[in-house]
């Protein structure tokens, strides 16, 4: 079976699972026992594991709270800024592609009486920097714009971002779940005040998340939204999840090592495997090539729905569409229709995601697999066969149902 | 979700692929579906003048396994059957037979759409259409 799903999830790596294993039994205290050993133990385990995850993105160690993972720090991050900002105003800007777990966010702040711009992308998925200076209020309090995307992999102006939301005093939140780990992610340098990300989008463990919170110039702080012990500065109450947090620690440190050789490993795989693709008749990419995460790609293959083809070859190879035939709303990527791609378009569209596991046999085995199933898928599609008679497709009065 | 095994069958083997040939006056075509919908069906049948049977049927599918399922079946159940017998079929005995979540029982729609539509080109072909509803008028005109 071959894994090119890796931005849905990526394997725990062994080393990361070794360095868990000691913090079930054989460590077991809670980290904020502070009268025995073995909470002793367990808060030293994670102060490093801290340390680990703090480097990785240069930040201070302080400047790390634990959670579940990227959604619940999307969550803190959104509605700890509005309720703590509340007395400057009640204005956030985001983008139409982010991750529904900031959509939802905004949209239940919405309910709470904030207001909410939606910045649109182009056709490559990229923001308009002049759209963004533009939204901006005197009440508008945060800018959440992810860095990576998920379904693209398509690449944020962060730095352009961060000059706008300085110059105008405001706060700026990335979820860069995608991408922390895999390229440098460093948002005191690049100016980014909060940020989400996960251990499981970079060979840790899943459950364990974090939201960097800057400590200085400016110092952020966000209210609570659980509460309880008053855990990681009292943003963040629950008992620490501490063989986690022990992974999430080796996996930044994994990552930090690995990061220059692995990106390049993962860029010249992807494009083999994209430029493969493309030999096939009526293929495109869709999202920015050159603002993009090097282990992604997707493409849309025209006259051919996404999950049949995934059918064709999902014995062997795991693949993700942005057709949603299998989610119970029937519609299309949402992120992919921001970009201007048509429905048809994006019900035919598949998200490869390499990892560190891949291999150059893999790219062989998936190319000549994918490129099968497009051919058979060709053959029994109706809408193939017209358009190889030259029917103009959409001149056809189709029955939407 | 996993499919069924008889959604793998008929997905990973679909029988009766392919075209009749449109002109002739034995054949009913149905196109059902849109692209933006990422369902398309095209299911064609052809009869035995003398008999009223349906002598062959093919499809092409544009759609997820579930959907392809359902029109290869379709194609299936019609070959014998005569024009009245098919126009019984019902989208819930394909939901039954190829056991459809909930989730795809609109590819069964569409199956059966396809095969309606398919009866109804027959009929408007031959002279069949009796009292034509103002609906089918206006698919004639359109």
């Amino acid at each position: 079976m071959i894994y090119l799903d890796n931005n849905a999830t990526t394997p725990c790596d062994p080393r990361v699972v070794e360095a868990m294993l000691p913090y079930f039994f054989e460590h077991p205290g809670n980290a904020a026992s502070r009268s025995h050993p073995f909470g002793w133990e367990a808060e030293e385990a994670v102060d490093y594991a801290r340390e680990q995850i703090a480097q990785l993105i240069g930040a201070e160690d302080k400047e790390i709270i634990f959670t579940s993972g990227a959604t619940e720090s999307n969550n803190l991050a959104l509605k700890g800024v509005f309720e703590m900002y509340a007395r400057k105003g009640n204005h956030i800007i985001t983008v139409e592609t982010e991750h529904k777990a900031i959509l939802d966010t905004c949209r239940h702040l919405e309910k709470m009486g904030a207001e909410v711009t939606y910045l649109k992308v182009n056709s490559e998925g990229l923001i308009n920097l002049a759209d963004l200076e533009a939204a901006i209020r005197p009440t508008t309090i945060l800018v959440s714009v992810m860095w990576a995307n998920n379904e693209t992999g398509v690449i944020q102006p962060m730095r352009e971002i961060a000059a706008i939301c300085e110059k105008h005093g405001v706060l700026f939140h990335s979820d860069a779940t995608q991408a922390v780990g895999k390229i440098p992610t460093f948002p005191r340098e690049v100016g980014i005040h909060l940020m989400s990300f996960t251990a499981h989008k970079m060979y840790g463990p899943k459950g364990v998340g974090a939201l960097y919170v800057s400590r200085k110039n400016p110092r952020v702080k966000v209210t609570a939204q659980m509460d309880g012990g008053g855990h990681e500065r009292g943003m963040r109450s629950g008992t620490l999840n501490v063989p986690g947090i022990v992974g999430f620690g080796k996996a930044a440190e994994i990552a930090r090592q690995s990061m220059a050789e692995e990106s390049e490993r993962l860029r010249r795989m992807r494009d083999r495997l994209e430029s493969a693709l493309l030999q096939l008749e009526e293929t495109q990419v869709n999202g920015s090539r050159e603002h993009r995460m090097p282990h992604v790609t997707n493409i849309s293959f025209k006259h051919v729905e996404g999950e049949g083809l995934m059918m064709t070859f999902n014995q062997n190879i795991a693949v993700s569409s942005g057709s949603a035939c299998t989610s119970a709303s029937l519609e299309p990527s949402y992120v992919l229709v921001a970009m201007g791609l048509g429905d048809d378009l994006a019900h035919s569209s598949i998200r490869f995601s390499l990892g560190r596991f891949t291999t150059e046999e893999d790219i062989d085995f998936a190319i000549e697999a994918v490129t099968k199933g497009v051919n058979h898928m060709r053959e029994i599609s109706p809408i193939w066969e017209m358009y190889k008679e030259g029917v103009d497709l959409s001149k056809i009065e189709w029955a939407a149902h | 979700m996993a499919y069924s095994s008889k959604v793998l069958d008929h997905f990973q083997n679909p029988r009766n692929v392919g075209v009749l040939d449109k002109s002739k006056k034995n054949v009913g075509t149905g196109l059902v579906g849109a692209p933006e919908c990422g369902d398309v069906m095209r299911l064609q049948i052809e009869v035995d003048e003398e008999t009223g049977v349906i002598r062959d049927a093919k499809f092409k599918t544009f759609g997820c396994g579930s959907a392809i399922a359902s029109s290869s079946l379709a194609t299936e159940w019609l070959k014998g059957k005569t024009i009245e017998e098919a126009l019984k079929i019902d989208n819930m005995d394909i939901v039954e037979e190829l056991a459809l979540p909930p989730v795809k029982i609109h590819c069964s729609v569409l199956a059966e759409d396809a095969i309606k539509a398919a009866i109804e080109d027959y009929k408007r072909k031959n002279g069949l259409l009796e009292a034509p509803s103002q609906a089918a008028e206006q698919a004639v005109t359109a």
